[in-house]
């Protein structure tokens, strides 16, 4: 569960697992899931941003160049950026 | 105070609601439905309350949008029927979950197949285990009563848990009864406006219908469990102030004629006015025979009914549902299981009776009774048997 703090007993649960806290899921790094990473390759890029609509995660991001990067704290590593990308720009390696 | 008026009792359920001035009613009109659903639109469309009366395309999105419009804070009325009951299903334990104070009106009937609307218990006993308080009314004037009774018991910050009505179908919906229906002021006065716990609104920003990982989840459904354990002196209290101001007693378990009572009834529903004319029957006859009427089926009244069965002999306990392969009836199950614990629990005998609207007349019920006694030498080599099944 990485560093995120719940509630220890049943009695601190909020009534209905409310959490008033807003933002508090980027305290859940889903990146810890992963097996495999997507690496861009920027010169196969054509900058369409489909990578971008088509994370499940919403980590990837575009740089000041314009291209793209995902956040790999929460990238989940389901490739699906690659299989969407229509230059094949992007290629998912193996975590070491 | 109440005008006595004589009203079809499905339509009464929803004026009922009226009285509470929901905020929106989320109904799907499936086959089967009651006249709640297209009253209750009538309510909406004719201006009566302000209200949004949200016309969705399955039972499914009906709960769902309920759910969303309590999620607003909301006080929401939705309302079903057999095979529509088992299409919110899925949504059932979801509104629960979440603590949302949903109040749903349901017309109990058979669930298909064969094919078949009529009234038995079969629906909601499906339902028993999604996290819903249940309340079960014999006649028009407790589906009025319950109704506006649920939304006080739901919304109560001890309980927050949705509530079902339950009233039988065709034998309650479709009949026009004498009914007290309280003015609006005596309902307001009753039922406070809704204080929502939380809503979905950008100045008090919440998440609701969270994900709770393995280290959680059991944590959150004992939570819930406890509300509901909870809920039980929140009941007690609503229906005492009922009774303070209305005159009209509601208790877990009604027993008639019980105290004295060698051979018991239990009944749940509309079957509770026909046994009780039974046992009268039986008492010019000398037989001590007694009956419990059994108003709240979740949460299960344990104490209530060890209470009142602690001096019978035999308690004849009938079933409106079949589990199959199961002890017998859904009832008599929960029924064993509260008395198992007792030194001096009465021998129990289990018909499932009224099965897809099948009809059920007095000397059904004296019948019944009077084969107790002998019924109780064979068992538990037939721990239930289907009444009047031609065999
Ligand atoms: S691998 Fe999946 S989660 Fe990771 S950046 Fe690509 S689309 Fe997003
Ligand atoms: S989908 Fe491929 S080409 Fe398009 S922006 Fe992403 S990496 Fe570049």
């Amino acid at each position: 569960m990485a560093d995120k703090k719940g509630p220890e007993t049943w009695k601190e649960m909020n009534p209905g697992c409310m959490v008033f806290r807003p933002g508090s899921s980027r305290e859940y790094h889903t990146g810890s899931w992963r097996a495999q990473k997507p690496v861009w390759q920027n010169e196969k890029c054509i900058k369409c941003g489909i990578c971008y609509i088509f994370c499940p995660e919403g980590c990837i991001k575009e740089d000041e160049e314009g291209y793209f990067v995902a956040d790999l704290n929460y990238c989940k590593g389901c490739g699906i950026c690659a299989h969407e990308c229509w230059p094949g720009a992007i290629k998912m390696v193996e975590e070491d | 105070m109440s005008k006595r008026i004589g009203m079809e009792v499905a339509i009464a359920a929803a004026e009922a609601a009226a009285l509470c001035r929901f905020d929106v009613a989320a109904v799907y009109p499936i086959t089967p439905q009651s006249h709640v659903a297209e009253h209750l639109s009538d309510i909406v469309a004719d201006g009566r309350i302000d209200a949004e009366f949200i016309t969705v395309e399955s039972e499914h999105s009906a709960l769902s949008s309920a759910i969303g419009a309590a999620g607003t804070g909301a006080r929401v009325v939705t309302a079903t029927s057999s095979q529509g009951l088992m299409y919110m299903h899925e949504v059932l334990p979801i509104a629960s979950a979440m603590r949302l104070p949903i109040v749903m009106i349901i017309a109990n009937r058979a669930v298909s197949g064969p094919l078949n609307i009529w009234n038995d218990h079969t629906d909601i006993m499906h339902e028993r285990d999604t996290g819903w308080i249940s309340l079960f009314a014999q006649n028009g004037q407790e589906v009025v009563d319950m109704t506006i009774q649920a939304f006080k018991i739901g919304e109560h910050r001890d309980v927050m848990l949705p509530v079902n009505v339950n009233m039988d179908g065709f034998q309650l919906t479709h009949m026009v009864e004498p009914i007290l229906m309280p003015e609006q002021e005596e309902v307001d006065k009753f039922l406070p406006a809704y204080k929502p716990y939380a809503m979905v609104h950008p100045d008090t920003p919440v998440s609701m219908g969270t994900l709770a990982m393995p280290e959680f989840y059991a944590e959150a459904l004992k939570a819930k469990d406890m509300a509901m354990a909870a809920s039980r002196k929140i009941i007690a209290q609503v229906w005492k102030d009922w009774e303070k101001q209305f005159g009209r007693k509601y208790e877990p378990i009604e027993a008639h004629r019980a105290e004295d009572a060698e051979v018991l009834m239990l009944t749940m529903g509309s079957m509770g006015e026909t046994a009780e004319i039974a046992i009268n029957e039986l008492r010019k006859h000398g037989v001590k025979a007694g009956l419990l009427k059994l108003k709240l089926w979740r949460p299960f009244p344990f104490e209530e009914l060890k209470k009142l069965t602690k001096n019978a002999k035999v308690l004849v306990v009938t079933d409106r549902a079949v589990s199959f392969g199961g002890p017998g009836g859904p009832v008599c199950g929960e029924v064993k299981a509260a008395l198992y614990d007792e030194p001096n629990r009465p021998k129990i005998v289990n018909y499932l009776i009224g099965l897809g609207g099948r009809d059920l007349t007095i000397s059904d019920f004296v019948d019944m009774m009077k084969r107790a006694a002998e019924a109780t030498k064979k068992m538990p080599a037939e721990a239930y048997e289907y009444y009047g099944v031609r065999e």
